[in-house]
């Protein structure tokens, strides 16, 4: 895909604060939601309800960590980390 | 590709509460007359949907949070309204792609364009030179593609999309193509020619070789950022798996209104065997996507068939069914460009007699002149 500047995995800090990009629409599913870009156009799979609730929740939480350790047990939160920080490659989420 | 891939494409499989992508044609009327077009399009159908219908379905559109549709024909721009329903597709949330072969995307409009990121444009464009495109999109629209494409790009409307069909006469061009995306700022789509519409009577002289498949095949591997619209799974077979869903989407994730409201099961389908139901039938289009018979068939457990003994099904997935069912295929075997040449025995059975004949023509009739001399 072409990239067109957004924050790349490695610049993902979980304890910052995040939020949905305000030009991303999400749609639920059974399976998680679809999100889709209008900027960039990309669309991209949340492939958890859990992943769902989490980035919806960003934005009134105080940081990424916060939103994830709300919704998942501590075992998961790597792996919602990564999950979190290949939307914000994407620039579905972005730093608040 | 990861197993959650393969897991979530199995549940695609089963269908989504809305479409993913969804194609819907404004009108049959066109100015060209490609030899492939996939819609035998042309003449203006007299019961193509009226703008206060059409509104209705975006509003179906909307409530149903389909994010964008992609609107083609015929050429859309055609329709004295286009621009109404673009505007109040848009007012609505609802992000319009549309694909145009140029001739009327003159520079006030690309200007009137350009300042939505909610509009998104597919040039049209078959060759790399005007030979080669104007021998399938006909003489003049090489240069007519191109003039919009300027018109774009003089207005800053952004990266643009040129949209190739892939054949046997243009894939030597691809990175002529490259090129020329890359002069516009443009993104390059490329998708697979199918034996649809006015494409079933040319598709013997245009679709690729089997040689030019492999070629494509490792060009697109070599360039995960190309658009394909998930058009060439079936040539996933070869190895790695192609970028994109790998499956057929037809009434699971894709669709198709066309400019009457018929709804099939997707673009390469136009035939009364995969028509669903109409969006002017009471529920509207949600009905027909969440409820018609055809659609729920589509999203049972499909059969291996023929393939089932092949290493390889899982990958392709067995391809088009719009390319097995216009060439006379049965559905459950090869796609009849099955890479390791399965669909070329199959079709050697099927005489091309039996292929199924169209359900509906909006070409252009070519008036018979009695009498006339030269």
């Amino acid at each position: 895909m072409p990239h067109t500047g957004g924050a790349s995995p490695l610049e993902f800090d979980a304890q910052s604060p995040w939020r949905l990009d305000p030009k991303v629409a999400l749609r639920d599913e059974e399976f998680g939601a679809l999100a889709y870009h209008y900027g960039n156009r990309r669309l991209v799979f949340l492939k958890s309800r859990d992943l769902v609730e989490i980035v919806r929740s960003l934005g009134d939480a105080p940081s990424a960590h916060a939103a994830i350790t709300a919704v998942v047990d501590a075992p998961s939160v790597p792996t919602y980390e990564a999950a979190l920080a290949r939307l914000a490659g994407s620039e579905i989420i972005r730093a608040a | 590709m990861p197993p959650e891939a393969f897991a979530l494409r199995d549940r695609f499989k089963l269908g989504l509460e809305a479409p993913i992508c969804l194609t819907w044609e404004l009108t049959y009327a066109c100015n060209l007359a490609c030899i492939h077009c996939l819609s035998s399009s042309g003449r203006r159908d007299p019961r193509e949907l009226s703008i206060a219908e059409a509104m209705g379905v975006i509003d179906e559109m909307a409530a149903l949070k389909v994010f964008y549709v992609n609107i083609g024909g015929g050429e859309p721009l055609i329709r004295s309204d286009f621009f109404d329903i673009v505007d109040y597709a848009v007012d609505q949330g609802v992000g319009v792609k549309f694909s145009t072969n140029g001739t009327r995307l003159d520079k006030g409009r690309a200007e009137k364009l350009a300042g939505s990121d909610y509009v998104d444009i597919q040039i049209s464009l078959d060759g790399a030179d005007a030979a080669t495109n104007d021998a399938v999109r006909g003489e003049g629209s090489y240069a007519t593609a191109l003039r919009a494409m300027d018109n774009l790009a003089e207005a800053n409307f952004g990266p643009f999309k040129i949209s190739v069909v892939m054949t046997r006469q243009n894939i030597a061009q691809l990175d002529d193509f490259e090129a020329l995306a890359a002069r516009y700022g443009a993104q390059l789509r490329l998708t697979r020619l199918r034996p649809s519409g006015r494409g079933a009577d040319t598709w013997d002289q245009l679709h690729p070789t089997t040689a030019q498949q492999r070629e494509l095949y490792q060009w697109l591997l070599d360039r995960p950022g190309i658009l394909t619209g998930d058009s060439f799974f079936h040539l996933s077979a070869l190895g790695d798996p192609l970028e994109g869903l790998n499956l057929c989407g037809a009434g699971r994730v894709v669709c198709l209104i066309d400019p009457i409201g018929d709804v099939y099961a997707c673009p390469f389908v136009i035939h009364d065997d995969f028509m669903a139901g109409n969006v002017r039938d009471e529920g509207g289009f949600t009905k027909v996507w969440r409820e018609s018979e055809l659609f729920s068939s589509l999203r049972e457990p499909s059969s291996a068939g023929a393939c089932a003994s092949c290493g390889s099904y899982d990958a392709c997935q067995g391809g088009c069914m719009a390319a097995k069912f216009f060439t006379g295929l049965p559905l459950d075997g090869p796609d009849p460009e099955c890479v390791f040449g399965h669909g070329e025995e199959a079709l050697e059975a099927v005489a091309v007699e039996l292929r199924p004949g169209p359900s509906q023509d909006h070409s252009v009739r070519t008036p018979v002149r009695l009498g006339a001399r030269d």
